[in-house]
């Protein structure tokens, strides 16, 4: 509401008509903490609390804003997005889930974004737009994923409320004693449909995946976009490949006549079956080169299912930025080695965009939390710490427990065990003192490791420590471990 | 031997050269800097378009540590980015700092198995943006080492397999043919004393395994310094007729 809106100390409701009343269509925190409710009369609520600020709902400027905020979800996550008013986002994953390390990490990293905007969502991870509609809203839970093929048993505990269906539909079935989705799937289909009509059993087989619910992502006239619609529907991939060449030349006109260059790019095939398969590629930098842009959409395009034909294609600019021209030099000396974001690019979009980095040390002496894998296209410069100090390349992810024979406080092994081998030291070097870092973890506070690189008698040379300074109890259990190998 | 003979099968050898187009790719090489090395490599060190094989002996089969600082070494004097593909967990990326791989060098690829780690290695072989393209592999079948080896010869960029293994039995994988240049093995060996407490540098047994139109050939080298190269124990070198004074490092 910005600033023209009530102050957030008091209580705010929105008012709007449920067709035969004025109902309370919205409330705040501190407006449902006094005990209002949504689908409350107005005249009710305004009797009950005197102190209430109800302002009329404007129900197309919500629809407005939750169309901006499906375009937002558009550049930033996935290629199918679309509003699913009058109060949620619907987004397709699929292939665009390990970009972010996840779905898990998708979902933290939209729910965290939403919150810096003073949005508090809730979100669900399911099989169709069905189920995750309503498990997100009657769930439960503020984060649900649900395991692929799992979303049926989910649903069936859920009300029949969560099915989207025409509101005047809902107390008719609760009269009938269907209380919940699945007491309504397993009843006899006949008699219902006569009572209801074709769109209850059309939402239930949505929810449940029988039928394709595709999702149509958000339109916006401001994202260049060219298509291509054929007489004959294509299905081989030589001709795919071909018209995505051809897409991308025409794109690429479309942005150098704007100066921009596309971050990324998507490509929604429409197939004669009304589904939607998409596939985009991302880049480190904009980039306008129609070569490389093909090459990198036609890597992918193994993994679409063309199924009985591509009727149409359309390709979108879905995340744009400046580009100007650069030139190239031309010089005498030796022939410049070929781009390297290219080499990134074509990485991250096959393997997952962390796949790729580079690996900066961070200043810190514990090794676990030494190395920041960065974008290869950073520059960024780390700490030399880890780079001059004697570190081995392999480093065991969980230190393993060795047995070892040392004389305390700060005298290396003389033997020690390790995988039921015995080792006999022939010389060392250390200990190397590294103090638990309380600032990170306050557990970690007054403990220490006291690393040592032995050489054994066949040459081999390990990092081992040991947990605790060996004079003062606190410090450690006194424990020894193999962390490490050097060359 | 006659002189016409001799003249002859010099013109032979040419034409067969000019037929293999590896021949001129063997003209850029990389030298060890290290003479005894240097002298067994045809063309005078490791061909730079071309594959080679690192593995570790004993033990570092399976550990591969030794194995990695000797490829980090080569793969630093290529000169410029080198890309390092893996994909088990326990590579320590700042460590390679120790062998002149710093962290401006290198970028990192790991992929989640070894058809990821072979994809990507060709991949990148093929773009010839980096230098060096080092690979982690446990399996290399004869066929993925014709693709590496046509890959790195396309581009002039060198690969590295470096071969390591989950347990000790499978290292015999590495008599198997595969098309590379060169075969290595790293072995660590004793190290020198020092006269005080403490560790000095590791020193390696290194076998050149097999060497297209070499032949195979040990040393006992010292690891890989931050610079990439290796040397041979003063000792050793003082005794060699190469020696002079004992300094064997040259721009590379």
């Amino acid at each position: 509401m910005g600033t023209s809106g009530p102050s957030r100390e008091v209580p705010l409701t929105l008012k709007g008509s449920d067709g035969r009343r004025r109902v309370i269509t919205a409330a705040d925190d501190l407006a449902l903490r006094m005990g209002v409710h949504v689908g409350m009369a107005v005249a009710k609520a305004e009797s009950l609390f005197s102190d209430l600020v109800i302002m009329d709902a404007d129900v197309r400027a919500d629809a407005i804003a939750l169309e901006k905020l499906a375009l937002w979800g558009l550049r930033h996550y996935s290629p199918n997005v679309a509003a699913d008013p009058p109060d949620g986002l619907v987004l397709d994953i699929k292939g665009a889930a390990h970009l972010f390390g996840g779905e898990a990490a998708l979902i933290s990293d939209l729910l965290g974004r939403l919150g810096d905007q003073g949005i508090t969502g809730v979100a669900a991870l399911a099989d169709t737009w069905g189920a995750a509609h309503a498990l997100a809203r009657f769930g439960g839970q503020q984060v649900q994923i649900i395991e692929p093929g799992k979303s049926g048993e989910a649903l069936r505990r859920l009300p029949v409320e969560s099915l989207r269906l025409p509101p005047e539909m809902l107390p008719d079935l609760h009269l009938l004693g269907l209380d919940t989705i699945g007491e309504l799937a397993a009843k006899p289909r006949p008699p219902l449909a006569k009572a209801f009509g074709n769109k209850l059993f059309r939402r239930i087989d949505q929810a449940f995946g029988r039928l394709a619910e595709p999702i149509e992502p958000v339109d916006a006239p401001e994202l260049i976009k060219v298509e291509r619609i054929f007489a004959e529907p294509i299905g081989a991939s030589e001709t795919i490949e071909k018209y995505t060449r051809r897409l991308t030349d025409q794109m690429c006109a479309h942005l150098e006549e704007h100066g921009l260059g596309v971050r990324r790019l998507d490509l929604h095939f429409t197939r004669t079956d009304n589904k939607v398969e998409t596939i985009f590629v991302s880049t480190a930098k904009p980039v306008r080169e129609p070569k490389r842009l093909a090459k990198l959409l036609c890597d992918k395009i193994e993994t679409v299912d063309p199924g009985w034909g591509i009727d149409k294609m359309i390709m979108t600019a879905a995340c744009v930025e400046p580009l100007t021209m650069k030139q190239t030099l031309a010089s005498f000396e030796a022939p410049a080695r070929p781009d390297m974001d290219e080499l990134w690019d074509g990485l991250a979009n096959r393997y997952g965009e962390d796949s790729v980095y580079r690996a900066i040390s961070v200043a810190t002496d514990i090794p676990e939390r030494a190395v920041a894998r960065l974008s290869p296209t950073s520059t960024a410069v780390g700490s030399r710490r880890n780079a001059l100090y004697r570190r081995p390349q392999r480093i065991y992810r969980k230190p393993e427990p060795i047995l070892a024979l040392a004389v305390l406080p700060d005298h290396p092994p003389r033997a020690f065990t390790w995988r039921g081998q015995r080792y006999a030291v022939a010389c060392a070097d250390g200990p190397e003192r590294v103090q638990g870092e309380w600032w990170v973890s306050p557990r970690e506070k007054g403990k220490v490791r006291d690393y040592f690189i032995l050489e054994v008698e066949s040459g081999e040379r390990f990092w081992v420590f040991r947990t605790g300074d060996g004079v003062h109890e606190n410090t450690g259990s006194l424990a020894w471990y193999m962390h490490g190998k050097f060359e | 031997m006659s002189v016409a003979s001799t003249a002859s099968l010099t013109d032979l050898r040419h034409q067969i050269a000019g037929i293999e187009r590896v021949y001129t790719r063997l003209r850029t090489v990389l030298p060890f800097s290290v003479p005894a090395i240097d002298d067994k490599l045809p063309g005078g060190g490791l061909a730079v378009g071309a594959l080679h094989e690192v593995a570790g002996g004993a033990q570092d089969a399976v550990d591969g540590a030794a194995s990695a600082a000797f490829a980090a070494g080569i793969a630093a004097r290529t000169g410029g980015t080198v890309l390092w593909c893996f994909n088990q967990a326990d590579l320590f990326e700042p460590a390679l700092a120790r062998f002149g791989l710093t962290e401006d060098r290198v970028v990192f690829f790991r992929g989640k198995d070894e058809t990821d780690v072979l994809a990507g290695m060709e991949y990148a072989l093929r773009h010839g943006g980096p230098t060096a393209v080092v690979g982690e592999l446990a399996g290399l079948s004869h066929v993925s080492s014709q693709r590496l080896q046509l890959a790195a010869e396309t581009s002039g960029t060198m690969a590295i397999a470096l071969r390591r293994w989950r347990r000790h039995v499978d290292a015999r994988d590495f008599g198997n043919q595969t098309t590379s240049f060169t075969r290595w093995r790293v072995t660590e060996i004793k190290s020198e004393r020092l006269p005080v407490r403490g560790v000095g540098r590791a020193r390696w047994q290194l076998e050149l395994m097999r060497c297209r139109g070499g032949r195979c050939a040990d040393f006992e080298v010292e690891a890989t310094d931050v610079t990439g190269h290796i040397t041979v124990p003063a000792l050793l070198a003082d005794r060699s007729v190469e020696a002079g004074d004992g300094h064997f490092r040259a721009v590379s």
